[in-house]
Parts: C-alpha cells; sequence; structure tokens
C-alpha cells in the first residue's frame, strides 16, 4: 500500500471538527476584548453609585432629582403611549384596510425615520416658538392670543412621538401583515364585528411585536440628548452634560449615568422579554388579499389622519428646512461648513469599518466555536445598543483619563495621549453601534451552513478560496447593509461626539447643537439638511438589499 | 476493493460513536448505511469524507490510506464527491455555476463540456441559468448531484440524499438516481433510514445499530435471513411467535412443524430438543387459503390498493401477519383460512415481550 503523499496532521478533538475554517486562538482574545470594552463602561459606573461624592450628590438628590425622575417619567408614559397608539392605528390602515393613497403611505410613512428627532426638535421651536412665523402671523392679523408654549413637556413628547413613531409601526405593521386579514375573519366567523375583532383577536396577536417596538422607541427617549437639551427639558442627559461642562464634576455624571443605566436595564429586559414570544407567536403567512375597504367619510378620515402625520413628521420640517437653509446658504456654505462635512463623513467611515469588522469577528466567532461562553459574550457586547450616548461618553472616559494619568506617572508620555481622541470616539461608537451592524452580518452569516462549507472542501476548495468564492459573496448584502446604518447612525449621533470629540473637531451633529443652542434655526438648518440626506441611505439600502 | 474500512471507531472520553466499522466496495458498487436515526451512519460517511477524525482502525480508498487514528488527509484532498441531507447549494450562485463550483483548475471549455453534460444526465438542461431558490426540491436535489459528480469523484457519498422530499417522489428519484450512478460508473455510499429508498438504490446494505455494523448484506438477505433480531424488527414486517425446537432443523409452532435449514440451532439449545425459542414470520409466510382447515380471525386490516395486509388472530392467542392479494375482501372478525409457506427459518433465542410493529 502507498501512502499518500500529502498528510495533514490533526489532533482529534472533542466536537470531532474538522470541517471549515480553523478558528485562531487568537479570535477568542479579540471577542473577549470587545466584550470588556462594553462592560468597562458600565462597570465604571455603575461602581460609582458606591462612593458619591457627598455635597455634589446631596445637591442634586435635594434640588434636581424630584425634577429629572418626574420629567423622565412623564417623557417616557407620553411618548410610550402617543408612538404605540399612532404606530399601531397606521399600521392596521396600512396593512388591513383600503383608502385613496394607501400604497403611498405605506412606504411615505417611514421617512420621518430620516430626520434626526433633534431636527425636528428645533424646526418645531422655530415655527411654534412667540417669535416665530405662525405666532407672529397671527398676532399681526388677529391680536394676541394665548398659543400652548412648545417648550413644554407636550412639545417634546410631541416632537418626539413624531419622530419614533415608525418604530411601532414598522414591527405592528409586520405583524398585521402576516396575520393577515385571516384573524379577523376568525373573529367574524365566531360572532364578532370586525372592531371588536381588532381589540379581541388582532391586537393580542400583535402585542409581542408592538412592546418590542415601543420599547425600542422608549430606548431611543431614555438616551436621547440632542431633542430635549432644544427644549431646555431638563432629564438625566442633559443634566450629565451640564454636571460635566459647567459644574466639571464627572462624579456627579457619572452618578447621573448610573441612576440612567438602571432605568435602560428595565427596558432592555422588557424588550428582550417580549423578543423570546415573538418567536412562539409567529404565524403562517398569509398575504392580505381582500382588505377591509375604508368609504366615504372613513376613507376621508383614514386619508386625513396618514397625511396630517406625513406632513407634520417630514414634509413642514423639510420645507422649513430648506427655507432657512437657502436663506444662510451663501454665507455659511463656505471652507468650515466642508470641514463639518468631512470630518462627519471620515467619522462614519472609519466607524463603520470598525464596527463592521468587529461584528465580523464576533458572527464567525460563535459560527465556528459554538459554546455558551462566546454567545454569552456577544449578547453583552451588543446590548451597548441600550446605552445612551451621553453615559457611554462618561463611562469611557473615567477609564480613559485614569490609564492617560498612570502613563503621564510612569513617564512614558508627557500630555494626556487618549483622552479626547478620534481613537476613544471611535470606541464610544464601536460599543453604542455594535449591535447595528452585528443583527444584518449575523442573520446572512446563518444562511452560510456548515454544509455548504463542507460540501465547497468536498470539491476540493481550500479555506482562502471558500471566503472568496462562498462567504465573500453571501455576506455581501449584510456587510453593506451593516456599514450603511452605522455609518449614518455615527453622522446623526450628539451625545458621544459632543462630549468625547478632540478640541475643535466640530461636526455636522455638533454644529446643529452649537446652533440650536443659540436659537439661529437658518444655520442650524444647513447641517440638518446634510443630515436628513445621509438618513435616507438606509431607508434605500435596506429596501434595495431586502434581508430575507 | 475501491474502499475498505478496517475496525473503525471513534470515541471520546465520555461516549463511544463508532466501534469496529469494517467493509468494503468494490468500484461500481452502490452501498447503503441503513439504521434508525444516532445509529452513528452519517458519522461513518462524514469519517470517510474527512470532515470527522476517527480514533482506531483505517480507511484506505484505492490502496491510498486516508484516514487512521491521529491522521486524516483533508477533505478537500481526497477527490471524495459528496452530496448533503440539505443539498448545500450555495444560494447566491445559478445552477450552472453551482455545478461548476468544483471544475477549477481545468481549461474553460473542458468546464463547459462537463457542466453540459452533467445538466443532461440529471434533465435540467433548461434550468442552468435559475438560482436554486427557484427550482423545486426534486430538481435542487440533482443540482446537488451534479455538483457532486462533476470533478469525477473516486467516491460519492450521499447522506439522506431523499430525507427533503415526498414520499413518491422519493421513490421515483431513488431509481433515477441509481441509473444516473451505474450510467457514470460511480462508486457510492448512500445513508438513510428509509429501507425503501436503501432496497432501491443499493447492491449491498449495511444495517447499523448502536454504533456498529449488525450485518452486511444483500437487501435479500437481510429480510429473509436476519442475522439478529435487531435487524429482523428493522428491516421489513413480522412477528416473532414463540416455539419449541425438536431436532436441530425442525420447529414447533403454533401453526404446525417447520422444515429448514436452522444454522443457530446449536448455539441456541445445544442438542436439547423442546428448548424454547421465538420464530419470524414474516407477512409473506402466511399465506391465504381459502381451502385450508387452519382457520385465522381478522382483527386489523390495512388496505394497500394490490394487496391488503391482515393482522390475523390465531386459536391459540398469537397474532400474525399476511399480505394477501386485494380482492381478498374480508370483514373484522371473519375467520379466514392460511396456510404455511416459510422457505426461510428464522429462530432466535426466546425472550419475554416477543412482540414486534
Amino acid at each position: 500500500m502507498k501512502q499518500p503523499p500529502a498528510l495533514a496532521v490533526s489532533k482529534p478533538t472533542k466536537s470531532g471538527f474538522a470541517a471549515g475554517l480553523p478558528l485562531p486562538d487568537g479570535w477568542i482574545c479579540v471577542i473577549t476584548l470587545i466584550t470588556a470594552l462594553t462592560l468597562i463602561p458600565v462597570a465604571v459606573l455603575v461602581s460609582s453609585l458606591f462612593a458619591p461624592e457627598r455635597d455634589i450628590w446631596m445637591h442634586f438628590v435635594e434640588y434636581q432629582l424630584p425634577q429629572l425622575l418626574t420629567n423622565t417619567f412623564l417623557l417616557v408614559l407620553g411618548v410610550g403611549l402617543s408612538v404605540a397608539v399612532i404606530g399601531i392605528a397606521l399600521a392596521w390602515l396600512t396593512a388591513v384596510c383600503d383608502f385613496p393613497g394607501r400604497k403611498q403611505f405605506s412606504w411615505a410613512l417611514l421617512l420621518p425615520l430620516a430626520i434626526p428627532a433633534y431636527v425636528t426638535a428645533f424646526v418645531a421651536i422655530g415655527l411654534l416658538d412667540f417669535t416665530g412665523p405662525i405666532q407672529t402671523f397671527t398676532r399681526e392679523y388677529w391680536g394676541p392670543i394665548k398659543f400652548p408654549e412648545i417648550r413644554s413637556g407636550g412639545g417634546v413628547i410631541a416632537v418626539m412621538t413624531l419622530a419614533l413613531y415608525p418604530y411601532v409601526y414598522l414591527v405592528a405593521r409586520n405583524a398585521f401583515l402576516t396575520q393577515g386579514k385571516h384573524a379577523i375573519e376568525v373573529a367574524q366567523s365566531l360572532g364578532f364585528s370586525p372592531t371588536i375583532g381588532f381589540f379581541r383577536v388582532a391586537l393580542p396577536m400583535a402585542r409581542p411585536w408592538i412592546v418590542g417596538g415601543v420599547m425600542l422607541a422608549l430606548m431611543e427617549v431614555l438616551a436621547d440628548f440632542g431633542t430635549v437639551a432644544a427644549f431646555n427639558y431638563d432629564t438625566f442627559t442633559t443634566a450629565m452634560y451640564k454636571a460635566w461642562f459647567s459644574l466639571f464634576s464627572l462624579q456627579a455624571a457619572s452618578q447621573l449615568a448610573s441612576l440612567l443605566i438602571m432605568f435602560v436595564l428595565i427596558v432592555v429586559m422588557a424588550e428582550q422579554q417580549t423578543r423570546t414570544r415573538v418567536r412562539y407567536n409567529q404565524v403562517g403567512r398569509h398575504s392580505v388579499q381582500n382588505r377591509i375597504q375604508l368609504t366615504g367619510k372613513r376613507a376621508w378620515l383614514a386619508t386625513t389622519f396618514c397625511s396630517a402625520i406625513l406632513i407634520f413628521g417630514f414634509i413642514v420640517p423639510v420645507i422649513q428646512l430648506l427655507l432657512w437653509a437657502s436663506e444662510v446658504v451663501r454665507q455659511d456654505l463656505d471652507e468650515r461648513y466642508f470641514n463639518f462635512l468631512a470630518h462627519s463623513l471620515m467619522l462614519g467611515f472609519l466607524a463603520s469599518l470598525l464596527v463592521v469588522m468587529a461584528a465580523l469577528f464576533l458572527s464567525y466567532g460563535v459560527r465556528h466555536k459554538t459554546n455558551w461562553m462566546l454567545r454569552m459574550m456577544v449578547r453583552i457586547a451588543t446590548i451597548g445598543y441600550a446605552l445612551p450616548g451621553a453615559v457611554l461618553a462618561v463611562g469611557i472616559f473615567i477609564p480613559v483619563a485614569w490609564l492617560d494619568n498612570k502613563l503621564v506617572t510612569a513617564g512614558w508620555i508627557h500630555a494626556p495621549l487618549l483622552e479626547g481622541s478620534l481613537l476613544v470616539m471611535l470606541l464610544a461608537y464601536l460599543i453604542r453601534f455594535l449591535a447595528v451592524a452585528h443583527n444584518p452580518i449575523d442573520s446572512q452569516m446563518h444562511r452560510i451552513t456548515r454544509s455548504m462549507d463542507e460540501a465547497a472542501r468536498s470539491l476540493g476548495v481550500t479555506a482562502t478560496q471558500l471566503i472568496a468564492l462562498v462567504h465573500v459573496p453571501m455576506l455581501r448584502a449584510g456587510l453593506i447593509t451593516g456599514a450603511a446604518l452605522v455609518f449614518v447612525d455615527v453622522i446623526k449621533e450628539m451625545p458621544i461626539t459632543l462630549m468625547t470629540r478632540p478640541f475643535g473637531w466640530d461636526t455636522l451633529a455638533v454644529r446643529v447643537f452649537e446652533m440650536t443652542s443659540a436659537g439661529e434655526w437658518n444655520r442650524a438648518a444647513l447641517p440638518a439638511v446634510a443630515l436628513i440626506l445621509a438618513g435616507l441611505v438606509p431607508i434605500f439600502v435596506l429596501t434595495k438589499f431586502r434581508l430575507k | 476493493m475501491l474502499l475498505e474500512l478496517k475496525g473503525v471507531g471513534q470515541s471520546y472520553s465520555t461516549s463511544t460513536v463508532l466501534r469496529d466499522i469494517s467493509f468494503a466496495l468494490k468500484p461500481g458498487e452502490i452501498g447503503c448505511l441503513l439504521g434508525p436515526s444516532g445509529c452513528g451512519k452519517t458519522t461513518v460517511l462524514r469519517a470517510i469524507a474527512g470532515f470527522e477524525t476517527i480514533t482506531s482502525g483505517e480507511i484506505i480508498l484505492d490502496g491510498e490510506r486516508i484516514s487512521m487514528p491521529g491522521i486524516t488527509l483533508p477533505p478537500e484532498k481526497r477527490r471524495i464527491g459528496m452530496m448533503f441531507q440539505d443539498y448545500a447549494l450555495f444560494p447566491h450562485l445559478s445552477v450552472i455555476a453551482n455545478i461548476d463550483f468544483g471544475l477549477h483548475g481545468q481549461s474553460r471549455d473542458k468546464r463547459k463540456a462537463r457542466v453540459k453534460e452533467l445538466l443532461q444526465v440529471v434533465g435540467l438542461e433548461r434550468s442552468g441559468h435559475a438560482f436554486p431558490h427557484e427550482l423545486s426540491g426534486g430538481q435542487q436535489q440533482r443540482v446537488a448531484l451534479a455538483r457532486a459528480l462533476a470533478p469525477c469523484p473516486r467516491l460519492l457519498l450521499m447522506d439522506e440524499p431523499f430525507s427533503n422530499l415526498d414520499a413518491e417522489l422519493r421513490e421515483r428519484l431513488s431509481l433515477e438516481v441509481r441509473d444516473v450512478l451505474k450510467q457514470e460508473g460511480v462508486t457510492a455510499i448512500v445513508v438513510t433510514h428509509d429501507q425503501r429508498e436503501a432496497f432501491a438504490m443499493s447492491d449491498v446494505i449495511g444495517v447499523m445499530g448502536e454504533g456498529k455494523i449488525q450485518q452486511w448484506d444483500t437487501a435479500y438477505n437481510l429480510y429473509h435471513v436476519p442475522a439478529n433480531r435487531f435487524i429482523a424488527d428493522f428491516v421489513g414486517q413480522g412477528v416473532l411467535l414463540s416455539g419449541k425446537m425438536i431436532g436441530t432443523n425442525q420447529v414447533e409452532i403454533e401453526l404446525g412443524i417447520l422444515d429448514g435449514r436452522i444454522p443457530n440451532s446449536q448455539e441456541l439449545c445445544g442438542i436439547y430438543d423442546g428448548c424454547a425459542v421465538e420464530v419470524l414470520l414474516r407477512p409473506d409466510d402466511i399465506v391465504h387459503d381459502d381451502t385450508s382447515l387452519l382457520l385465522a380471525q381478522v382483527e386489523h386490516k390495512a388496505f394497500r390498493g394490490a394487496d391488503i395486509l391482515y393482522t390475523l388472530r390465531l386459536a391459540g392467542g398469537g397474532r400474525v401477519l399476511s399480505i394477501v392479494p386485494s380482492h381478498h375482501n374480508h370483514a373484522i372478525g371473519e375467520k379466514i383460512g392460511i396456510r404455511l409457506e416459510v422457505d426461510h427459518v428464522v429462530v432466535f433465542a426466546a425472550s419475554i415481550g416477543n412482540s414486534m410493529r
């Protein structure tokens, strides 16, 4: 018997694993590092709860905390309820009913996703303020009329609802489309009217999805900084910003951050709870063939309602922004503006590259070594999407400052090196947006089955060829989607950018914040238009590369 | 011999998956590993493909030792084709590109010709530019076969190749695939838990149970001369009736005395007459005969088209199965005449709980 020319020596492993790509040991180290990156800020902040700086803390508890808690509570309650009602209503109308304009509305109602809430916020203030065009106009023609104050809890809730209802709309619509009219027909066959059927059958069946959507919206509410800052409505995020930049108390900021984390954790747990239930509630796909035809007054009401949401949530803000931008385009569209733009693009590009690479690492890791430790680590690493940017900024600044300090004391460097560097900023983005890239990439990764790897190898293909010929083409849609989403999220991101950017490194979002703070709406409009254009990208990408 | 497995075993500290697997295939022969799920048959297949390591024995392909403990020739160097249960077609490639995938390193013209040839063999000439998701299950299966055959593998392995298809298609395709394999002169191993598929496709079958090959034989022998209770139970239908040995070549049961070569009588009873045994009776061993004086009562009946499978209750309380041409339609409770026609007398040691399905 002749010996084969090339025998590869392989150790028999417990799983008998000999297929696919060998996973280098360093891989696990990188995943551990990414996980630690998410855990460190949280650990630092939570530990600060146990070492309060007494004076400032007591001051907060006495004068600010009750106000912050009330404000946050009202905001969460108000936005939660109104996005649920509006999102469900729009989803039901476009998914199951039929009325003039339904087809166009069903995609157009997603457009408000492209406008950051803080942009809608300053447009609303600029329009409805005492000195704004509407009040000025009515004053001139009809004399003084008492308008409700826009800079109020109600104002914030209205603006946030217009910006965040698509989260609920998207998932509820999906749920109703999957149920189809089927659910209602079952109810009708049991003697219920369609209206009662909606409340007794369709709504309860869609509940897990809807709760999930509301929870995502609430995470955005808790994380929001730009909107509440524009309205001077104090919440934890603005209080942290003030503690840091006005009081220069990192300690106070981190204590506030740790309190906010508690709230976020509650929302995250609620969201994950519903997510496990969604799996069981999945029903077969029934296409909606015969919709409920709305006629006469009811059709008019439906069209008017959808139009109103679209007009106030997208059309009016965009027109107003364009008007304002055109006023200042001559003087402001200068070298500085292109500087902001370049900074934003560069940040978005670097961050999406970094985040996509990290997401690929996690995804490959779990694919090749499936143990609970690794899966746990990936779960932790991707929880950063729930951490408000302001919290992350504080949480990452503390250990970085400490490290800088140690290095200076040790004499390795002369001045703080990491503090206020691009690197720290990028790391914060990585933590915050890892899940954004991981989800689409991982869902594509799941499509590459192990037997595909084995089929390729049994057809005589090497590991490198396998990646080039099978993995890259199959992951392409996921990689592009992930990168686009992270790119846009980073460009729109405000608190992390504000709090960790290198000195003088201004971006479009920073410019919007500064001009909004100064009340110069028209000058904030110009960078905002660029942000909205960027925000349209993911809507385009999501429809182009529809993920399965 | 093209493929030889000699005492192949796979065991980990906690469990033994395979023990002492030995068999050999001649060039052009189609072998089958048949067994219930979890019996280790897929592990054998994956060990031959090189996806699993072995901890004892050796695997020899074409005189070349490709696996032994500690040494595994990588799968891409074995020139062994594999067809997967889920087909594992590449969804981003067209049918043509899928089939072409394993032909790298050959000239463009050669590749084109080979792909065209295979499309013809599997009857998909018109679907070459389609993508896998646009094809039906049966068509996908054919693409998977064509892709595995394209590089002219020395051996083709098929893991539950028809399990994703419905019963009717399964039977037709298994015959079709056999024709393709024979036409191409391919040596192949099929893994399945479906005996009809195994019977339809293969020249020789190894029935596996508990990590071992229980019997390596033709379909005929597996059915008529099963080596042990496990085989008797797993392959085909039948019942075990208790009986008594009288002499070395005779056994007495409720229905009379059976004569025949009983090779294991010595081993079971020595020379002791009257020792208790159990006798395997297949449904085709019991023949319906209206003139017979031996009567049995119809307890269940399953109409199957060409024939009816009757479950009959004997006077002494035992039950037997009988396949009867379908126009002999008797009602439940009716007593019908039967006759024994046992060509192969199969006897096992007596045990408690002798009911078979």
